[in-house]
């Protein structure tokens, strides 16, 4: 059910732009407000999320430890694992953000006849993610392409090596077909494990669809369907000058593949894909473990009442007296 | 014939516990509501331990009711405090927010590998409360309702909130695995103090907090009552080593102040642990105090709220600074360490009044606690040992097959792994590892932490115990591993349940229990017994060596 609502939600999508892309008089709307629009809700949802999370505060240090404290001097501090300085933090984090650390500790429980349970490692998330993370990435590099004039030179190394293989004219990017396979995981194992199928919402689904959406349409722009790429450069170069163009000629396909990765941004900063930003600021993660060493404030530690000792006293001083326990009071 | 009770192990055939089923049930989760089986809940608080602690709406009622005697405008009360909550912690923001459900923490949960419960899965744990925190506090969840996995806050998410974080034990393990550290426990105890405000708690938690703010321990043991016991155990200790240990209690100006939990006061093994501390304390000639004001560890407090663990955890200070001593020393427990490593010196803090913790034997400073004060009794028996203060004899062991069970909390809040580790080696010559998935920071809970560790609840302790039980078993059949060590009350006194039915015939000991044991203290006499005043089958062979 969720899985329909999401994809009817992006055929939606494609439909209308596909339609839209055929009509001039829309041409403003699907090349200019639509893109702006999308910028808007992008750039202000996201710095009103982040600003949001900064401006709670961080009341306790809980960082969730995964090796060795440091304590005595001869026992060996796992450093990056379970860091006590801001060095370790740094490292810890880069592994998360840039190898996705914890989730290649990932493991299967399988549950044998007799109750014996089984653990096997289970890498396939953590490199279908880490393919998605990278392709995606080397992909929005790549599009640079189209926003710069003149293109910068990291940008054509980068493609040069995505297209190394110079299969095809143009040349095939291994990038593209990692992406789309990367995604067809995703959406796969969530249909076909029956755990996740459970724990998966319409919210889960969509933007996958609308990655795929966006992946094929963008394969098909440069292999299958020839498009007016200067164009498309134009119109690109005009939305960040501010001086939006709307030229005609521009294969409707393009039309679907640019409001697809419109509505992608547009809804990003209100959807899960603010994981984004949130792993940075997961306290189980960022913070060092040197609680003891230390100390972190709570910006609203209450001063509380509890039971006192002279209280604690009082109440039980015949008793202590007689069993020959120390008071403060005879 | 007997008929068994829920509340008892024997209700629970072995071979239907062992059968778990993994696979989700045909309805959605959203229209599954709790099943409220006896053995899978725990009993509400008594109204008299509320009204003690002034806390909402005491009332006699049970989660069988189908009215929970909630206040007229519980729903108002909900969100109000669920807003307290998400302007008070980043962290309860970023969980709410960032979780793309990848399902990496499905099968880490120990209830989950045990019960096949779906919404023991971590992820839908917390869909619990994010479903209503996204209905009711953000955006996208108000525009698209249901589709964008919003729920209304009803009657039955309350019960569904009640019965799943109480069977939430705030291990942790779920995570480590997380690619966002998400941690549930985080979760849990947001969802626990919403539901104290409309008096949703539990009695094996609640009545601990009372007594303990009352007594200075969960037990309710009175200042005469814990002379007594730790009297008794000295006499023990004398009929087995032959010494007459000193027992200082409140006593001015000691050097250190011991904090331990107080089950190590009540049951058995625990009580053979504490034996241990005194022991070793007499053995070197610490000069140390117990406290009969700050006599708990453990707090429970951390089972209910910040403000509860800052109160009854502010006596271990003001005790400290009443009787003037220099530094803590803190004993083998799980949750304690949690609070002691990561809240106390926040919330209590700072303990300038202290010293930096510097052992009077060996002369090491324990930079690592330089702001809080307070040392774990294994990073001091540890340094002990590594600089040759103890006379040890490991064969007084011998008769010991030991492996050694993390505590979630020492292991994830904390990282205590080698110091434990180093102490058991040197006090005995047979141990063993169980299964790298199941030891460290991916170490299984006891099924019994955050206050679930009671009988009533025994399905959920058997069920969550089997993943730990299991690896037990595994080391039994593989190296005939007869003792399971720890450094957790709650360990001490959850697992033997969960081992006896598990991996029978293996034992729970605390670390210190296996110390004390294979200690040489000076002018003992030869001994023929062990802590548990069981004859040790090598006492004989181990004459000549005593004697040489």
């Amino acid at each position: 059910m969720n899985v329909l609502i999401a994809l009817v939600a992006t055929g939606v999508l494609v439909l209308l732009a596909f339609w839209g892309g055929q009509v001039a008089g829309l041409r403003v709307v699907f090349g200019v407000i639509v893109p702006y629009a999308a910028i808007v809700l992008f750039l202000g949802g996201f710095i009103f999320r982040v600003a949001k999370w900064a401006q709670a505060p961080v009341p306790f240090r809980i960082p969730t430890t995964c090796g060795q404290q440091r304590s005595l001097p001869w026992i060996r501090q796992s450093k990056l694992d379970n860091p006590s300085t801001t060095l370790g933090v740094v490292g810890r984090m880069a592994l998360e953000v840039l190898f996705f650390r914890s989730l290649f500790r990932n493991t299967k429980v399988e549950i044998r006849p007799g109750g014996n349970v089984v653990y096997s490692p289970n890498k396939w998330l953590w490199a279908a993610g880490l393919a998605f993370h990278y392709s995606f990435l080397v992909i929005f590099i790549r599009h640079l392409r189209f926003f710069t004039e003149p293109v910068p030179g990291f940008v054509n190394k980068v493609q040069a090596v995505d297209g190394f293989f110079e299969i095809g004219v143009p040349a095939i990017f291994l990038t593209s077909f990692l992406l789309l396979g990367s995604l067809g995981f995703l959406l796969l194992r969530r249909l076909v494990t029956p755990t996740l199928r459970y724990i998966s919402l319409a919210n889960d689904y969509f933007p996958l669809f609308l990655l795929l959406g966006i992946g094929t349409t963008g394969v098909l722009l440069r292999h299958f369907v020839k498009t007016d790429i200067e164009g498309i450069k134009a119109v690109a170069l005009g939305i960040l000058s501010f001086h939006p163009v709307t030229p005609e000629g521009i294969a409707p396909l393009f039309t679907v593949h640019f409001f697809l990765v419109c509505v992608l941004f547009a809804v990003f900063p209100f959807s899960k894909l603010m994981h984004m930003a949130g792993v940075f600021m997961s306290p189980t993660r960022n913070m060092a473990n040197n609680n003891r060493m230390r100390r972190h404030v709570n910006p609203w530690n209450p001063p509380l009442k509890f039971r006192t000792y002279e209280e604690y006293e009082d109440e039980f001083r015949d008793k202590m007296k007689a069993a020959g326990i120390p008071v403060e009071k005879e | 014939m007997t008929e068994f009770k829920p509340d008892q192990v024997e209700f629970y055939e072995h071979d239907v516990m062992a059968k778990v089923d993994l696979n989700p049930p045909k309805t959605r989760w959203q229209d599954t509501p709790a099943d409220f089986r006896p053995g899978s809940w725990i009993y509400p608080t008594k109204p008299r331990h509320l009204e003690y602690l002034g806390m909402p709406n005491p009332r006699e009622w049970s989660p069988a009711d189908d009215d929970w005697q909630l206040p007229e405008n519980w729903q108002e009360i909900v969100h109000r405090k669920f807003k307290e909550l998400l302007g008070k912690y980043r962290s309860f923001q970023i969980f709410m927010d960032t979780c793309v459900r990848c399902g990496a923490c499905a099968d880490k949960c120990h209830f989950f590998i045990g019960g096949g419960d779906p919404k023991n899965m971590p992820v839908l744990r917390a869909e619990l409360v994010r479903s209503i925190y996204r209905n009711d506090f953000t955006a996208a969840g108000k525009i698209l309702g249901k589709l964008g996995g919003g729920r209304k806050l009803t009657y039955d998410v309350i019960k569904e909130w009640f019965y799943y974080f109480y069977q939430c034990t705030e291990c942790r393990r779920c995570s480590v695995f997380c690619p966002y550290g998400i941690d549930t426990a985080e979760i849990t105890m947001m969802a626990r103090e919403m539901l104290h405000e409309l008096g949703l708690g539990v009695n094996w938690v609640m009545e601990p907090v009372a007594n303990c703010s009352r007594t200075g321990n969960h037990l309710g043991i009175q200042p005469h009552g814990l002379k007594d016991t730790l009297e008794f155990f000295a006499d023990d200790v004398e009929d087995v080593t032959g010494i007459k240990l000193d027992i200082p209690i409140n006593k001015k100006g000691a050097e250190v102040l011991f904090v331990t939990p107080s089950g190590d006061f009540l049951a058995d093994p625990g009580t053979f642990t504490c034996m241990g501390y005194m022991m070793l304390f007499h053995e070197i000639g610490l000069d140390y105090t117990w406290s009969t004001y700050a006599s708990e560890g453990g707090n429970f407090g951390l089972f209910t709220s910040p403000d509860m663990m800052k109160k009854l955890n502010a006596k271990i200070y003001a005790e400290a600074k009443r009787l003037k001593v220099k530094y803590i020393i803190g004993g083998e427990c799980g949750h304690m360490w949690r609070v002691a490593h990561q809240y106390m010196d926040t919330m209590n803090g700072p303990a300038d009044f202290l010293e930096v913790p510097r052992s009077p034997l060996t002369g090491t400073v324990f930079e690592n606690a330089r702001s809080s004060k307070m040392i774990h009794i294994t990073e001091f028996t540890a340094d002990l040992i590594k600089n040759g203060k103890l006379k040890l004899d490991p064969r007084m062991n011998d008769h010991i097959r030991v492996t050694f069970h993390d505590s979630c909390n020492p292991a994830r809040a904390m990282g205590l792994f080698e110091e434990p580790r180093y102490v058991i080696k040197n006090v005995c010559n047979n141990f063993f590892e169980m299964p790298e998935n199941t030891i460290r920071e991916q170490t299984f809970c006891c099924g019994g932490g955050a206050g679930l560790g009671t009988d009533e609840n025994m399905e959920m302790r058997l069920r969550g115990g089997l993943p730990r039980g299991n690896a037990v078993r595994h080391v039994r059949d593989k190296y005939d591993v007869n003792q399971l060590a720890c450094v957790c009350a709650i360990d001490r006194a959850t697992l033997v349940t969960v081992c006896d039915y598990w991996a029978p015939g293996v034992e729970v000991t605390g670390v210190h229990e296996l110390v004390a044991n294979a200690m040489v203290m000076k002018g003992q006499k030869n001994r023929t017994m062990n802590l548990r005043l069981e004859p040790l089958p090598q006492a004989v062979g181990r004459k000549e060596a005593g004697d040489a």
